[in-house]
């Protein structure tokens, strides 16, 4: 057997196995089902890693399974799905050291680590999908893993919160599944290819070919909470923190835009989409998104729902990308899914160890948080600049990237004003809570403090996560010129895609 | 390897008997037999795998006058299907029962059910089929009453008059073919059948008959009482088989015996009947309020979309396009047989656990019975469609068909109706997610939840990986009875 043909199997099965396992674990059973996760996660970063190596020397990795006639699992790996395999697989090492802390003691947890293992499958399934029916297949799983997180407290308003989740994940699922059954009749079956393959339809399908473009980007534009389907990513926010950080930085946001990169790259190929119109109705929904995100986030009070409607707001900076023509714009949105993926999970563990330390959870009571909890809030604040776009933190070489790109393709004079307006936006949201949290002196007792400060301002399992991604946030910055950085990895795809 | 095919029903015959005879051994007797229809039927499958379809003569007459048996493809997977079921039911039985003059009734008419299901499956002429059909009648319609309780008795016999109607439709146009033909032969029939206004009378009573006991809209009335009132393991097979050997006759008569009446008019009355059927079982199913009633509106809707994908079959000219879809049509009856057995299965536990299935009173029940709360969302995963289940490879090739027919009503239809299971599945799930501490063990009973899980295991991940060879196995069938 040839064991690079089936690397992408073993790295599905690495979250696959000990997640199986860990459902028939007894909750007390807290080591064994520990070890299990970790050792789970290193081992698929290591597999990742050799993924790298051979991707990066143009090895092929391919695993095919016949369904039915016509209908093929694929799973296969380029530079596109390594940059999202070893994204996920990274945050869900951190993710899952923080969660171990953060549910100390709470009940359920093999069904929460079960689930939360089955979520990443879903998330690697779906970088690593070939075709897409696999895409598809995933798709649906993240779906189905996600809805039990999301509702894992069991209260009533998690249950609703879960419902709100499902009803827009699968309607949006229907109108995906749709669209691409409809291309499918039209072309037969085929797998994804950088540059695309639809170029070579004849030209009496192009008016049905920019309908299905319409059903695609609206069905994965619901995950990826595309202004005006972005309504259940608030209603989410009732889920644990580790959730919530996972949900907006890899899982299900992140899953949406991919897709849409997938399919205006792979599918319809970048030049194509553009001679359709294409991209035009891609770059306007994501240009209102990231304003209409940035504006919402402007008047929450809850931190958590500030991070949600901020995350509608920079995850369209991806699809805005995508909807540039040209290497240096796919550039910027390839890296921000990156970029977005490590500040965003550091702000959110940031909010998860306010709640779970002192039980903040307002903008509002954060005064002098900083002084109670340096680590955290130093955290929290490199995440922030990076997020409004302060060099030399990664979320500038995005920006930098879209506006070069913008230039380059002729569009400047809209895609600009909406960085510098978002920008401006993204200030006006995080400067306010770095200031209350540093500057600000402490008014009164904190809401409820469960955790005393010791040696450490929180748990160390809480702690050390967020304040890794920051670092890693600053590092794919300062070292963006670097090799095997996001950034030299995007520009490796965008040189694949246009050659 | 012919011999395989007599004991298909002539185990379980004996199995009946013998349980009457000998009420203490009855349990065993029948675990047997089924076991030995299990084989059977994959020695059947693997010999059509082999050397394709086969024809046989009971004890060796002519054709014509002896008792013929015809097996292709098609037929052969039915039996597989069913006799897995059948064992995973048996199995289940022997723990559901907690009365001793139920089990008494339960075994042998159980028995006699499974008889009648495979000489359905593998009978060549009418006759036969005539008194297949009136056999599986009488036994499902006793087997409903089985627990004797007064809603259960009133279902019971508005499903054996609705019961007796479809097999007097069904005999009317027997008893003309063979006024016209002299023979109930198949493959006799076929040579000689015309299109006129005769034979068209034929097809007509003969359709109507096995649609009335196949449940589809808007003969379905009667599906719901019985289905939701018998026992579990007796719904279980009533949805699962019962409701599928009807629909497997249509869909053998239609692409086969009546391929000549086919026209454009048919095949919407066929789509537009599943599209109805779709839509009302959907919208009902939603709004049940016991469980076992939404798994009973639950298969109107899918029959439904059988009858749908049988529509746009009819209409596709013969090809690939068509092979497929056929293809995916059968997945689609398949995986409804394992995930709706299994369905039923879940909700006999529930509710002997709960005392009842009142939906909406479920939440700690769900929560107690991990292992049969994931067989539930298993089996709802396959209803709907979602991957992987084999029904979702089914219903691609559905939806893709009529994309490419460009029925865009169909295509709503079909999302619509899928978007209604998503919504009543995840009603029922959302019950599962409470605040009670799970309990220290995960299984309650074994011998029911065990083969309950198999059956929603084969209907998402078995089917939806391992289904390939299906369509291969399927051009076994040589088109023509015999």
């Amino acid at each position: 057997m040839n064991i690079g043909n089936s690397l992408p199997v073993f790295i599905l099965l690495s979250s696959l196995i000990p997640g199986l396992i860990i459902f028939f674990l007894r909750e007390e059973s807290r080591r064994l089902r520990t070890i299990l996760n970790i050792s789970g996660a290193l081992i698929k970063l290591f597999l990742v890693a050799m993924l790298i190596w051979g991707v990066q020397q143009e090895q092929m990795f391919e695993t095919r399974w016949s369904l039915a006639p016509g209908l093929e699992f694929v799973l296969h790996a380029d530079t596109l799905s390594v940059l999202f395999v070893t994204l996920s697989s990274i945050l869900w090492l951190v993710t899952t050291i923080y969660a171990v802390g953060y549910l100390e003691g709470a009940p359920h947890r093999s069904r929460f680590f079960g689930f939360f293992s089955l979520c990443v499958t879903a998330t690697i399934g779906i970088a690593l999908a070939g075709n897409l029916l696999t895409f598809v297949v995933f798709y649906e799983l993240l779906t189905l893993a996600t809805y039990p997180l999301v509702a894992h407290r069991g209260t009533s308003d998690s249950i609703s919160g879960a419902a709100t989740y499902l009803k827009y994940t699968i309607v949006g699922g229907a109108i995906l599944l749709l669209g691409v059954i409809w291309l499918q009749t039209l072309t037969g079956p085929f797998d994804f290819v950088q540059g695309g393959i639809l170029d070579s339809l004849p030209s009496e399908l192009h008016p049905q070919l920019k309908w299905i473009f319409v059903l695609l980007i609206v069905g994965l534009g619901v995950k990826a909470a595309l202004v005006p389907f972005h309504g259940w990513l608030p209603k989410a926010m009732i889920a644990p923190a580790p959730v919530s950080a996972l949900l907006h930085a890899v899982a299900v946001v992140k899953a949406g835009a991919f897709g849409i990169i997938r399919i205006v790259y792979d599918v319809y190929g970048v030049e194509f989409a553009y001679q359709l119109g294409l991209l035009t109705f891609l770059g306007i929904a994501a240009g209102f998104t990231i304003i209409y995100g940035s504006i919402r986030a402007l008047s929450q009070d809850s931190l958590k729902k500030r991070l949600a409607y901020s995350t509608i707001s920079q995850v369209s900076y991806i699809a805005l990308g995508a909807s540039i023509l040209g290497p240096i714009a796919t550039i910027g949105g390839v890296v921000h899914l990156v970029h977005q993926g490590i500040m965003k999970i550091t702000l959110f563990l940031a909010a998860g160890n306010y709640a779970e330390t002192l039980g903040v959870h307002k903008v509002s009571e954060m005064n002098g948080v900083g002084k109670r909890m340096p680590g955290t809030t130093l955290a929290f604040t490199i995440a922030a600049l990076g997020m409004i776009g302060l060099p030399p933190i990664a979320g500038f070489v995005s920006k930098w990237y879209l506006g070069l790109g913008a230039f380059e393709a002729d569009v400047a004079e809209w895609v600009l004003p909406v960085l510098i307006i978002s920008s401006i936006l993204n200030a006006a949201y995080f400067l306010p809570i770095i200031y209350r949290a540093w500057f600000k002196t402490k008014d009164g007792e904190w809401p409820q403090e469960s955790i005393q400060a010791g040696a450490l301002e929180t748990r160390a399992t809480l702690l050390w996560p967020p304040v890794f991604t920051a670092c890693l946030a600053l590092a794919a910055g300062v070292f963006a010129g670097s090799v095997f950085s996001p950034l030299e990895w995007a520009e490796l795809i965008a040189i694949r895609e246009y050659r | 390897m012919n011999d395989s095919l007599i004991w298909l029903f002539a185990a379980p015959l004996l199995a009946s008997l013998l349980s009457v005879l000998l009420p203490r051994k009855a349990v065993l007797i029948c675990l047997f037999a089924v076991s030995i229809t299990l084989i059977s039927s994959l020695i059947v499958l693997s010999t059509v795998i082999e050397s394709g379809a086969f024809y046989y003569a009971l004890s060796g007459w002519q054709t014509g006058l002896a008792i013929s048996l015809y097996v292709d493809g098609l037929s052969a997977l039915m039996l597989v299907m069913t006799a897995i079921i059948a064992t995973a039911i048996s199995i289940y039985a022997t723990a559901y029962f907690h009365n001793a003059e139920q089990q008494r009734f339960y075994w042998p008419l159980w028995m006699m059910l499974l008889c009648a299901l495979n000489v359905l499956f593998i009978a060549a002429d009418l006759f036969n089929l005539y008194v297949g059909l009136e056999l599986l009648g009488l036994t499902a319609v006793a087997l409903t009453a089985i627990d004797g309780k007064p809603e259960a008795i009133r279902a019971a016999i508005r499903y054996l008059v609705v019961g007796l109607l479809g097999s007097l439709a069904f005999l009317a146009g027997v008893s003309l073919v063979y006024t016209a033909y002299g023979t109930l032969d198949i493959a006799a029939i076929s040579e000689q059948i015309q299109v006129n206004f005769y034979s068209g009378l034929i097809v007509t009573f003969i359709t109507i008959g096995l649609i009335i006991k196949t449940a589809l809209f808007p003969m379905h009335f009667w599906l719901p009482m019985a289905h939701a009132n018998a026992p579990a393991v007796v719904s279980a097979a009533l949805s699962a088989l019962v409701i599928k050997v009807a629909f497997y006759l249509i869909i053998r008569l239609w692409l086969e015996l009546f391929s000549d009446f086919n026209n454009v008019g048919i095949s919407y009355l066929f789509s537009t009947l599943g599209a109805l059927a779709i839509l009302w079982g959907g919208w009902n199913a939603l709004h049940a309020q016991r469980l076992k009633l939404l798994a009973a509106y639950s298969t109107i809707a899918q029959i439904g979309f059988l009858f749908m994908a049988l529509g746009m079959i009819l209409l596709l000219p013969d090809g690939e396009v068509r092979n497929t879809l056929i293809g995916g049509t059968v997945i689609l009856a398949i995986t409804h047989g394992f995930a709706k057995s299994a369905l039923f299965l879940a909700a006999g536990i529930i509710q002997q656990h709960a005392g009842h299935d009142r939906i909406n009173e479920l939440s700690g029940t769900a929560q107690r019975l991990p292992i049969t709360t994931f067989t539930l969302t298993l089996a709802g995963v396959a209803l709907i469609g979602l991957p992987p289940s084999g029904a979702f490879l089914g219903k691609w090739y559905l939806i893709s068909s009529v994309v490419a027919e460009g029925l865009w009503l169909w295509v709503a239809i079909i999302l619509i109706g899928s978007l209604l299971s998503a919504a009543y599945i995840f009603r029922l799930l959302g019950h599962a997610f409470g605040r009670i501490e799970r309990p220290k063990r995960l299984l309650a009973i074994g011998r029911e939840e065990v083969p309950a899980l198999l059956l929603a295991l084969t209907a998402t991940l078995l089917l939806a990986f391992t289904a390939a060879p299906l369509w291969s196995i399927l051009e076994n069938a040589s088109g023509v009875y015999g």
